[in-house]
Formats: structure tokens, C-alpha cells, sequence
């Protein structure tokens, strides 16, 4: 394979040079580098789907930076889709730019999408696309890990006859040899590879066996017949228990090209050769279509241009390429095959998608660490641990030169003593961990996130066609007669019909998505859960909005749904999470949700402050109500507010002690948010209500009576109990007398009067004789001193209320207590009203109160039915009394001032 | 033993003389050696013999058929020294048996260190097996673990650096003989492996003393204007709570001369529900607490209350939990347990109940009465309430908490 071999080959322009990689191995992109610059054939072939050929001139724009993804998707249904991710240190990605920066013609061979598309569908019919595109993914980056061979493309193996089979046994012995001596040898004898695998996307079932093998990694799908995995076999005749590990020692690892660029993939070519013979009856049906495609397709390039031809393939095909076939055994592969029309364009990808970790199960563990590996000159040892201490210390750690050194002394002890050439990501970051991170993990998890997964986001130049998302929104505006324009406008939704309710939740969708084509407007007068206005505008800008997020996926509620779990996954604090989840129901994106609602969850799990709490309750319950009105499936969210709340009674009365004036202002607001909170989630959850109102009222009951809490909160305690008439009148006086005894700071005394009746609560005092006797021999108590004191506090409680509320109380005051006599004395339950109901003046308001609400029947609505039960009275009648009466529970005031 | 005593008079003698400095007589010192070491090992009858000596016919096993690479001084190869405490066997088919069960990483770097010279730092709670893994591996690389500081509040500059015996001293002025070594300076005149035990006990001036050893490798003895250099093969391990963070803090200076290996609680609930028996009976059997029936649920649930609080998150990851400020080490549920055993044996029917571990348990979680009293609760009112079968332990601890 040297230079008169080469020379040989190229004369006869018959034999194509073969460069078998691992998908995503840097090694083998190095060795592909290396080979090509030898070998300089005019023609450049490279696994992947041919109906990108078109595309492939982007690839050298500006604006292309890779991670970047060939997006193939069905052009009738865009969530068919299928991914070739493609990295810098990608051996195809450098194989097309090698070509591009060097006039070689360059083209895929690979079976095209449209057969790959549809093999899948009818495979896959029972998995989903999704899982579909999975397995693509999965397969891709098996192949990636597949092979790179290393240094040497094997060209020079180019000769025909021998390439196939050869010694099949012979060469099983050979790869062992190679392999034992690997660590210390050159190239040469690696066999390595082995991977090969398969490539891209399409070949399920035999990649899908590999994968694992090759890559790093890659959780497979389920194959349709288990491939055996030749990596594996290949690691364990060279005595290593971890495939991976041994791919990155043999291959890996090694530096650029000492010695002759084509020698590793003759080797390889051998290990792969002797190992497809071993397990010759694995070889998967879509596997020898491909292949008989992609031979087909190397015997038309090099008819096209009779200059010599290189192929960039996995290596695990490269054997099947070598064989020799006739034509017309190919073409009777290829028949008949099902077909789909497809559309291709290039879509951005980051690191963080190709690396398993992220969202689709499959890929390389270590994208960054790959990507230094090939980019790295030298010494990527010694630079690796530099790029650590210098994010540690960005991080504010002391990490020193000092510490670096060391690192790389253990590191490379580490190795030696666990047998490796090199050491391997796993011994850098054991050193990082014991001598930077003094032994925690958790800096190490920073580390893995930003270096070894990292953060690197493609770019794609304007010029790439438009992604399937786009094609996808422009079939929705269509749908729904929503057309994007530039000058703004006002619309108007009524989410009860079909049409409307699928605009609001597509705009709702974009705007998950970062596209704020609609904005929504503050619906003058309406609160109501069914209306919803939005101010639309379609910005140019937008449509580059939308191409970007075309890397969440190819249809809008997919890649809401996708970014909707992204942004859950990376939200810092609980009411952004607890925002988040209620735009999930607006939007109607039920398969975030899960996702959603477990960081929810978790998030409020571990967080301390009730005020937190209290504060992402209400919008829970909130979204809940929508969840109603909107038909969406709300269990899970009733589940995580149930959990909230039970949170919230545990940690509340300890948070409420010992706090300043300010604290307890803060406070009593979350109290009165909860509240009714709490009474809308039982009426969500009815097997529970009984049980969440008794430990509420427990709270509430403890608050109250207990000292070290301030006395605004006391008041307001025994105030929402006695709204919800689980305090006793009586007890509330007891209460009263208690906190407004003389031996209360008069001080005090005022911010329990406020908690009590602040808020537009003057008319439980209007109504209830005995608080305000209550109240009024205790302001006419405060001594003449200490009266300035509270003056103000007193000023503010009763200033909040209603100038007839005030005028009413200054009647009552003036004629002096008693003179009411009983209307109250004797009432059971509620203060304030009658014993009966005058049923004839409650009905008189029912027809109102149904129009308001939009419901024809008799039955009281959903939405009614919760804000009866807010109000605080059992039953609806009783929420209708409610209503006749004004003024109680604040649910019912929102929804009477709303409609009026 | 008889070895390490040789070396040990030897070492000193040659460090002497390459001072220059004459006169000294080395029966004293071989004796002094010899008696300490004596009384140290009590050959045969210890209540516990060392790790050199207990298993000394796996050392011997590996020496014989190691033949990788060793470091200067090394009774072993590193490789070795990691399969000594591993586990594993050998060609012949003797069985080494596992010293250590956990992580192969955590050995593996641990050994590396001590191969590259760097000194090892051993942090974990307590109960995770530091002084244990520090003692074999001195055993392993050095064939000697004996040479321990043990750390307290009150340990003493002398006990790193050097003493004097003061009847020498002042019967013949200051003098090599006058001088009493501590193990780290015979560790470093032999080229052996020191031990200090909990390190962040010893006061910070204390510890300070450590890092011109370890990064010069010397221990000046001014008073006679010498020093004693450390040969190859010296080096030192310490171990550390790492809960007592804050208390004695290493300074920066001397944490950079260690590299730190973490080792870690048991990973399953398995193996902590075993250790937890296993060391309860042993415990039990010491105090004649009779023994109890059907416990190993009581113990199981005690493990996986303090795991689950521990780790912040339950046993099926399903919710998340906010974490106390106590340990809840592996030791503290033996104590728990135990506890609950006396309870059960001196004032119950002889069954341990939830009723008898619920205090011990939230004894063990409420540290802080404000904090962690809100942890517990949401604990029990989220997990503990919902969860089959744990109603009676529920109402033990509700009624305890009350």
C-alpha cells in the first residue's frame, strides 16, 4: 500500500479505494483525512442517502458549521423523518469537505431515503415514527462508531480478488494478534474496526445489533434480529471486556499518521471480512440491499468519470463492497422496493443530540471529548485537562497548573496500570476527580456537561431548503385559515369551538418554540377560561424563528413538544417550571407533560421556600381548571398539585413563624392564594377533597392559635376558617378576645384586626354584630397613648373598604352595639345570612348567572362548580346564595366582576 | 516483622552517617523499634492481628506471581496492590480474597496515586471503610501498616515531626539517640508507607506540618541541624470524614499535595441491609441482648428510610426528597437498629417493632430541630404515609414526632 501500490491501483482506475470508519470516530476521520490526501481520487463517495447530492455543495458555505444534521422526511407527513447526524470529526463530514476544498466530485451512495423512508414505515408500523427515526439515529451513530479505521484507507487491498473472503479463519487469528499487540503497535495491525457497521439510517436490524459495540454507547433499538456484535467479538478475542474501550485504544487513540495512511484499513478491511464470514447468516436483508445499491452506484461512478474512486463506508460493509457481483444480481435486490416521496435539507444539530444523553437514545457518549480528539495537534492529554482546569477555574475553582501536572502523571499512571496505550476519557476523568475536584462529583458533572457532551451548535446556511416544520406550519395556517401577515391584528377565540381551539393551541405551540407570531392580549373584561384574544403579526424574522426550530423536530406539535421537555429539563426555578407546564396545557401538548410534570415535581421537592410553593399553586390549580374547559387530560397535574399542596400544609406553619411586618405581608398573600387554591383542587380531585380541606383547615387552625406567628397571619387564619365555616362563631371570638385582649401589644393587635377583616371583608363586619362589638370595645380600649400607634395599621385595614361598607359600619357604630339585636344570634354555619335560603330571590339570579357562564343546560357547569365551591359554601345553591349576597370568596368576585 | 525491623534500625543508620554525624548507638535504637512493634503486634495473640499478618499467605500468593513492574520499595506491583484488594485469582488458582467491595475505580486510582507519589487522601462518611482500605494498602504496597498517627483534636506536633526522650536528652545533650521518631519520619528514612488517621481531627497548625514533608519530601531537624530525607517508596495515606468538612479544614496548600478519592456509601439496598445485619448481630451478641425474630424487615426499612433521605430521592426515583443535615451513614442505622433491638429485648415482647426504631430513626434524621423537622415531616406526609404496609411505622412516627 504504498506508493507503487497506490500508483498500481490508480492506473487500473478499477478498484475503488475503500475507506472503512466508525460513524463519528475521530481516529478514522483523521485516517479518512489522511487516506484521501494520499490517495487524491477524483471521485468521493460517501454513505448516505443520494437525494442529498444536491445538497452536499452547502457543505463548503460559510455559513455551514457543523453539528449538522441531512434531515430526510416524507413530504406528506413531516414527522416521518430520518437524521444523519454529522459532526466535525464525522469521517463522512470530512470526506465531503475534503472533496468540496479539493474538486473531486462528491456523492452519496447509500440507499435513498424515499426506500428508506417507506421500509421503515412498513417496519416500524407498530413502533411510531418516532421510534422509527430512533432506530435511524441509533444506527447512525453506530456506524459511527463503527469503524474508523484509522490511518490508512485500505486502498491498497484494492485488488480485487483477494478482497472478499481470504482467510477467514486466517484472518480471526490475525485481528487477535494485531489486537494484542495493538496497544504498543502502529497502525497496522489494528484491526479494528469493527465495527464497522453499518451505517446510517437505514440498516435496523444489523446495525442495531452492532452499535453497542462500536459506539459508545448507543442504546439500540430493538433489531429485528439480533446482529452479533462484531466489535464485541473482535475486542474479545484482543482480551478486553468493554468494546469500547478496546475501539478507542486500537483506533481512537492513535495519533495521526505514522507510517503508511492506508495500512489501518486493510487491516480493518481483514477483521471486518473474517467477521462478516463468521456470522455471514446475520447479514440483515436491508443490509444487503444497501449494499447491493451502494456497489451499484461505485461501479456507475466510476463508468461517469474513469478517474479513480474512494468510497467513505462503514467498515462493516466495506467486505460486501469488495465483492465482486453482477450487475444484474444487484438490480434484482433492488427491486420493487417500496418508495415514499421525500424532500432532504440540512438541519442544525448540537453536541448534546449526539450524545446518548440526549433525547434520542442513541449516539456517542462523548461528542466533546471526540471533537477534541480531533482537533487536538498534539499531546490530548496534557490539552484536554488544561480545557478542565481552565473551566473549573471559570467556575471559580482553585484549580492550578500545579494540579494540572498531576493530573496528567495519574493519568497516564491510570492507563499504564490498567493497560491502556493512552489514556482514555475514563482515566482523565478519574485524575480530574481526584486531584482538581478533590474527589466530589459534583464539579466532575459540570465538566461532563459543558466539555465532555458539550454545548456546540450547528449552523446552517439560509440557502438549505426549508425544513419540514415550516412545510408543517404552512399547512396548519392554511387549515385553519390563519394567515401569517405582516400587519398586526386582533383576534378573537372561543375556545369552545373546534377551529378556534386549534388556532390557540398552535399559537400557543409556536410560541414554545420561540415563534411569536401571536401575542396575547390582555381580553379586556373577560377573564373567562374560554376566550382568548391575540394580537398576531407574522415578522420576517419569523420564518428564520422557525427554520431554527426545526431542530426540535418536524412538525410543530413534535417540536414543541420536544422543546417544551428541553426547557423543563433546563428551568431554573419552580414557577418558571410551573409556567411552563400551564403553557403545556394551553398549547395541548400532552406528551411533555409527563416530563414537565416530573421536574415539577422534583423541583418542588427540593425546594425550601414555601413562598415558592405557595406561589406555583395557584397557577396549577389554574391550569387545571383549563384543563377542564379545554378537554385536556389533567391526572398528572392533579397528582403533582396534590403533592404541592401536602408540601405546602407541611412547611407552611414553620415558615410563618418569626417573620417582620413585610414577611408577614408576603405572606398572608400566599395564604390567601392558597386557599382557594385548595378548594379548587378539591373539587378536582373529589376522592380527596374531604382530606385535603380537614389538613388545610389543620393549618389553618394551628396558624391561628399559635403565638410566635404574627398576628396578620393569625387573623387572616381564623378568617379564611370562618369563611369556611369551620370555625365556630364563637371560637372566633374567643380568638378575637384572645389576640385583642389588653395584654396584646396594641401594635399587634391592629395587624390581627387587618389579617381578620382586611381585604374587603367590611362586610363580615356589617354582618356580624358580635365581631364588631368585638372589635369596637377593643379600639375603644386602646389607651389614649398607645392609640397613635395602631392608628395607622387601623387606617390601612379599614381605608381598603368600600365607601358603603364604611358608611354602613359607621351607622352600626354610631347607634351602638346591641341595637341589631339577633339577626345573627342563633345562625347555624355561615355568618351573616339567613338560617333559610329565600329561594325565590336566589332563583331569580340563576338565568344571569347562566348566560354569563355560557351553559344552556339546567346543570350548573364545571367552571360554576368551582367557584361556588370557592366561595367557600357547600353546594351550588349555596354558590349562588353566594352570588345574590356579593362580595364572598374571591373566586366568585372574579367571575361575577369578569362577566359584568 | 523481622524485616521491617532490620530496615528500620538500618535506614536511620545510613541517613546518619550521611549526615556525618558519628556516634549513636544502634542497638538503642533497634530496640526501641522492636519494642514498639512488639507491643504492637503481640505475634498470636492479638484480639486483631494486622493485615500483613492475617493475610499473609495472599501477599506471599501475589508476590510469587507478580512479576509486572514494581515502584522502588514496593513489596508489590500496583496492579497487584489492586487485585490484593479487589479480589481475584491467580493463576495457580489461589483465591485472593476482596478486601474491598465496592468501586474498581476507586482502587485503581487510589493505588495509582500512591505508585505516582502523590499522597492519598481518603474522605467518605463514616462507616465507608476509609481506615480499613488505608490499612490494607499500606499493608499491600509497604508490607507494613503500622505505621499509623491517629488523628485527634489533641494530636501533637511531635507526633508528625519527631519527640525527645528526655532522659537522653538530658543525660547526653541533644543527640540522633535522644531523638524519638514519629511514624511518618521512620516512614520516610525507609521508604515505607505512613498512615495518619482523620486527618481534619488534628489542628490546622498540626496538619500544616504535613506539607513540607510532602511536597519537599524532608523533615529538618534543627535542633541538631540535620534532616531526615524521604527515600523512594515513601509515601502517605490519610483519611478523613468528609462530614466534619469546616472543622479543621485542610488549607489549600497542603490539599493540593493529596489527591482525594471519595469512597462511596454501598450502592444497593441490598448490600447496606446486609452490612447493617450482619454488624447488628455482631453487636447484639457483644451486649447479650437475646436474640430477635423476623427483625430483617424492621431493618430494611430502616436502611431504606435513611437511604432514600440520604440520596434526596426515593427508592424508585419516582419523587424527590430534601435531605437532612445529619449523615445517616451506614453506622448510624446500625445504631438506630441496635437501639431499637435493646428497646425490644429489655422493655417489649422481643419483636422489633416500628414503635422500637421510629425515636432511634428520628433521633437520627432531626439534627436540626427547625430545618430538618420540616424535612421529616414532608418526608412522612409525602412518602412514608402513601406507602403499602408502612402504616404502623407511620403512626410510631407520627406519634413520635408529635
Amino acid at each position: 500500500m504504498t506508493g507503487a501500490d497506490r500508483a498500481g491501483g490508480r492506473a487500473k482506475a478499477t478498484e475503488p479505494l475503500l475507506l472503512g470508519v466508525r460513524h463519528h470516530g475521530p481516529g478514522s476521520a483523521r485516517a479518512v483525512r489522511a487516506a484521501l490526501d494520499a490517495a487524491r481520487p477524483d471521485v468521493v463517495l460517501v454513505e448516505g442517502p443520494p437525494e442529498a447530492d444536491a445538497l452536499l455543495p452547502l457543505a463548503a458555505d460559510e455559513g455551514m458549521r457543523p453539528p449538522v444534521a441531512l434531515l430526510a422526511h416524507a413530504v406528506d407527513e413531516p414527522a416521518r423523518s430520518v437524521f444523519w447526524p454529522l459532526a466535525a470529526f464525522s469521517p463522512e463530514w470530512v470526506a465531503v469537505r475534503w472533496a468540496l476544498d479539493h474538486g473531486a466530485e462528491v456523492r452519496f451512495i447509500d440507499l435513498p431515503a424515499a426506500h428508506t423512508l417507506a421500509w421503515d414505515r412498513r417496519e416500524a408500523a407498530s413502533e411510531g415514527h418516532e421510534a422509527a427515526s430512533e432506530r435511524h439515529e441509533a444506527a447512525a451513530e453506530e456506524e459511527a462508531a463503527s469503524d474508523e479505521a484509522e490511518q490508512e484507507p485500505g486502498t491498497g487491498r484494492g485488488s480485487a480478488g483477494e478482497g472478499t473472503a481470504e482467510h477467514p479463519a486466517g484472518t480471526g487469528a490475525e485481528a487477535t494478534a494485531a489486537t494484542g499487540s495493538g496497544p504498543a503497535g502502529p497502525a497496522g495491525p489494528l484491526p479494528s474496526q469493527g465495527e464497522a457497521e453499518a451505517d446510517g439510517p437505514h440498516s435496523p436490524s444489523p446495525e442495531a445489533g452492532h452499535p453497542d459495540a462500536a459506539q459508545p454507547g448507543t442504546g439500540r433499538p430493538a433489531g429485528d434480529d439480533v446482529r452479533v456484535d462484531p466489535l464485541a467479538a473482535l475486542a474479545a478475542a484482543a482480551g478486553y471486556d468493554d468494546p469500547e474501550r478496546w475501539w478507542e485504544d486500537v483506533v481512537e487513540h492513535r495519533g495521526a499518521g505514522q507510517g503508511d495512511p492506508l495500512a489501518p484499513f486493510t487491516v480493518l478491511e481483514e477483521a471486518m471480512t473474517a467477521l462478516r464470514e463468521t456470522y455471514a447468516d446475520r447479514d440483515s436483508e436491508r443490509d444487503l440491499v444497501r449494499e447491493a445499491h451502494m456497489r451499484l452506484k461505485i461501479r456507475a461512478a466510476q463508468r461517469d468519470s474513469g478517474g479513480s474512486v474512494a468510497v467513505v463506508c462503514g467498515a462493516w460493509h466495506v467486505p460486501a463492497l469488495r465483492r465482486k457481483a453482477t450487475v444484474t444480481a444487484d438490480r434484482a435486490l433492488l427491486k420493487g422496493l417500496p418508495k415514499v416521496k421525500t424532500d432532504m435539507t440540512w438541519v442544525p444539530w448540537t453536541h448534546r443530540r449526539l450524545s446518548r444523553a440526549g433525547g434520542y437514545g442513541a449516539g456517542i457518549d462523548a461528542p466533546g471529548w471526540y471533537a477534541h480528539l480531533f482537533e487536538a495537534p498534539d499531546r490530548p492529554v496534557e490539552r484536554w485537562l488544561t480545557k478542565v482546569a481552565g473551566l473549573l477555574r471559570a467556575e471559580d475553582r482553585t484549580v492550578s497548573t500545579a494540579h494540572v501536572i498531576e493530573a496528567v502523571r495519574l493519568a497516564e499512571t491510570l492507563a499504564a496500570m490498567r493497560g491502556r496505550p493512552l489514556p482514555g476519557l475514563g482515566e482523565t476523568m478519574d485524575a480530574a476527580r481526584a486531584v482538581m475536584c478533590e474527589g466530589s462529583d459534583v464539579p466532575l458533572a459540570l465538566v461532563h456537561d459543558r466539555l465532555v457532551v458539550g454545548d456546540e451548535l450547528g449552523e446552517v446556511p439560509d440557502a438549505a431548503p426549508a425544513v419540514p416544520l415550516q412545510r408543517d406550519l404552512t399547512r396548519l395556517q392554511r387549515r385553519l385559515r390563519l394567515k401569517p401577515e405582516a400587519h398586526g391584528r386582533m383576534v378573537d377565540l372561543d375556545l369552545r369551538k373546534e377551529t378556534d381551539a386549534e388556532r390557540s393551541r398552535l399559537l400557543h405551540r409556536l410560541r414554545l418554540l420561540g415563534v411569536n407570531w401571536g401575542e396575547p392580549a390582555g381580553s379586556p373584561g373577560s377573564t373567562g377560561t374560554f376566550r382568548e384574544s391575540w394580537w398576531l403579526r407574522w415578522e420576517p424574522e419569523l420564518s428564520v424563528r422557525v427554520a431554527e426550530a426545526g431542530a426540535w423536530g418536524t412538525t410543530v406539535v413534535a417540536a414543541a413538544t420536544a422543546k417544551a421537555e428541553a426547557d423543563a429539563l433546563g428551568a431554573a426555578t419552580l414557577a418558571d417550571v410551573t409556567a411552563l407546564a400551564e403553557h403545556c396545557l394551553l398549547a395541548q401538548l400532552p406528551g411533555a407533560l409527563p416530563v414537565v410534570m416530573q421536574v415539577l415535581a422534583d423541583k418542588a421537592a427540593l425546594d425550601a421556600d414555601v413562598g415558592h410553593l405557595a406561589q406555583a399553586l395557584p397557577a396549577l390549580v389554574r391550569s387545571l381548571r383549563y384543563g377542564d374547559v379545554r378537554g385536556t387530560a389533567t391526572e398528572a397535574l392533579a397528582e403533582v398539585a396534590a403533592g404541592l399542596a401536602e408540601r405546602i400544609f407541611v412547611g407552611l406553619p414553620p415558615a410563618c413563624a418569626a417573620l417582620d411586618a413585610d414577611g408577614a405581608a408576603q405572606m398572608r398573600h400566599h395564604l390567601d392564594a392558597v386557599h382557594p387554591a385548595t378548594g379548587l383542587l378539591g373539587d378536582t380531585l373529589p376522592d380527596r377533597r374531604d382530606d385535603l380541606r380537614a389538613r388545610w383547615h389543620g393549618v389553618l387552625r394551628n396558624l391561628s392559635g399559635r403565638d410566635s406567628v404574627p398576628g396578620l397571619l393569625r387573623g387572616r387564619a381564623a378568617r379564611l376558617l370562618l369563611d369556611d365555616g369551620s370555625l365556630e362563631q364563637e371560637q372566633a371570638a374567643r380568638l378575637m378576645g384572645l389576640a385583642l385582649s389588653p395584654g396584646t401589644p396594641p401594635a399587634d393587635a391592629a395587624a390581627w384586626i387587618e389579617g381578620f377583616v382586611g381585604g374587603g371583608g367590611g362586610m363580615l363586619l356589617v354582618h356580624d354584630e358580635r365581631l364588631l362589638g368585638l372589635v369596637d370595645a377593643w379600639l375603644t380600649a386602646v389607651p389614649a397613648e398607645a392609640f397613635t400607634d395602631v392608628l395607622p395599621l387601623l387606617r390601612r385595614t379599614f381605608s381598603a373598604y368600600e365607601p358603603g361598607v364604611r358608611r354602613t359600619l359607621g351607622e352600626l357604630v354610631r347607634r351602638g352595639p346591641g341595637q341589631t339585636g339577633g339577626a345573627t344570634a342563633g345562625v347555624a354555619g355561615i355568618p351573616g345570612f339567613a338560617a333559610e335560603l329565600d329561594r325565590e330571590r336566589a332563583d331569580a339570579v340563576l338565568p344571569v348567572v347562566r348566560l354569563l357562564l355560557g351553559l344552556d343546560g339546567p346543570r350548573t357547569g364545571p367552571a360554576a362548580g368551582p367557584s361556588g365551591s370557592a366561595a367557600g359554601a357547600p353546594g351550588s345553591t349555596a354558590g349562588v346564595s353566594g352570588l345574590t349576597a356579593g362580595a364572598r370568596g374571591r373566586a366568585a368576585d372574579g367571575e361575577l366582576a369578569g362577566a359584568a | 516483622m523481622s524485616v521491617s525491623v532490620g530496615t528500620t534500625s538500618a535506614a536511620p543508620r545510613r541517613k546518619r552517617s550521611a549526615s556525618a554525624n558519628t556516634e549513636h548507638s544502634t542497638p538503642a535504637n533497634g530496640v526501641r523499634t522492636d519494642t514498639v512493634t512488639t507491643s504492637a503486634k503481640g505475634e498470636g495473640q492479638a484480639l486483631r492481628p494486622h493485615a500483613e499478618d492475617a493475610f499473609a499467605d495472599e501477599l506471599a500468593a501475589l508476590a510469587a506471581h507478580d512479576d509486572r513492574p514494581r515502584p522502588a520499595r514496593w513489596k508489590l506491583s500496583p496492579w497487584a496492590v489492586a487485585t490484593y484488594l479487589l479480589g481475584g485469582t491467580l493463576p495457580d488458582g489461589t483465591v485472593i480474597t476482596p478486601k474491598y467491595v465496592g468501586p474498581r475505580r476507586v482502587i485503581e486510582v487510589a493505588v495509582t496515586t500512591l505508585a505516582t507519589d502523590r499522597a492519598l487522601l481518603l474522605l467518605g462518611v463514616p462507616g465507608t471503610a476509609k481506615t480499613w482500605v488505608s490499612e490494607h494498602l499500606a499493608a499491600a504496597v509497604s508490607g507494613d501498616s503500622t505505621l499509623l498517627v491517629q488523628g485527634t483534636a489533641g494530636t501533637p506536633e511531635e507526633a508528625i515531626r519527631y519527640g525527645w526522650n528526655y532522659a537522653q536528652l538530658l543525660a547526653h545533650g541533644p543527640s540522633r539517640d535522644a531523638l524519638v521518631p514519629s511514624p511518618v519520619m521512620r516512614a520516610m528514612a525507609q521508604g515505607m508507607t505512613a498512615r495518619v488517621e482523620e486527618l481534619t481531627r488534628i489542628p490546622a497548625d498540626v496538619q500544616d506540618t504535613l506539607i513540607t514533608i510532602l511536597s519537599e519530601k524532608t523533615l529538618p531537624i534543627p535542633e541538631l541541624g540535620e534532616e531526615v530525607q524521604a527515600v523512594r517508596g515513601f509515601n502517605l495515606i490519610a483519611t478523613a470524614n468528609d462530614r466534619d468538612r469546616g472543622v479543621n479544614d485542610l488549607s489549600s496548600a497542603l490539599r493540593r499535595r493529596f489527591n482525594t478519592v471519595v469512597l462511596p456509601l454501598p450502592e444497593s439496598p441490598d448490600a447496606e441491609v446486609d452490612i447493617v445485619t450482619r454488624r447488628v448481630e455482631q453487636i447484639g451478641r457483644s451486649l447479650d441482648l437475646p436474640a430477635v425474630p423476623d427483625g430483617i424487615d424492621e431493618i430494611r426499612r430502616v436502611v431504606t428510610v435513611f437511604r432514600e433521605l440520604r440520596d434526596g430521592v426515593t427508592t424508585d426515583g419516582r419523587t424527590k426528597l430534601k435531605s437532612p443535615s445529619g449523615t445517616l451513614s451506614t453506622a448510624e442505622a446500625i445504631s438506630v437498629v441496635t437501639n431499637g433491638l435493646a428497646l425490644a429485648a429489655h422493655f417489649g415482647d422481643g419483636v422489633l417493632r416500628a414503635g422500637d426504631v421510629a425515636a432511634g430513626i428520628v433521633g437520627a434524621v432531626v439534627r436540626d430541630p427547625a430545618a430538618d423537622r420540616v424535612v421529616w415531616q414532608e418526608y412522612l406526609e409525602t412518602v412514608v404515609r402513601e406507602r403499602d404496609g408502612w402504616k404502623d411505622f407511620y403512626r410510631a412516627c407520627r406519634e413520635v414526632s408529635a
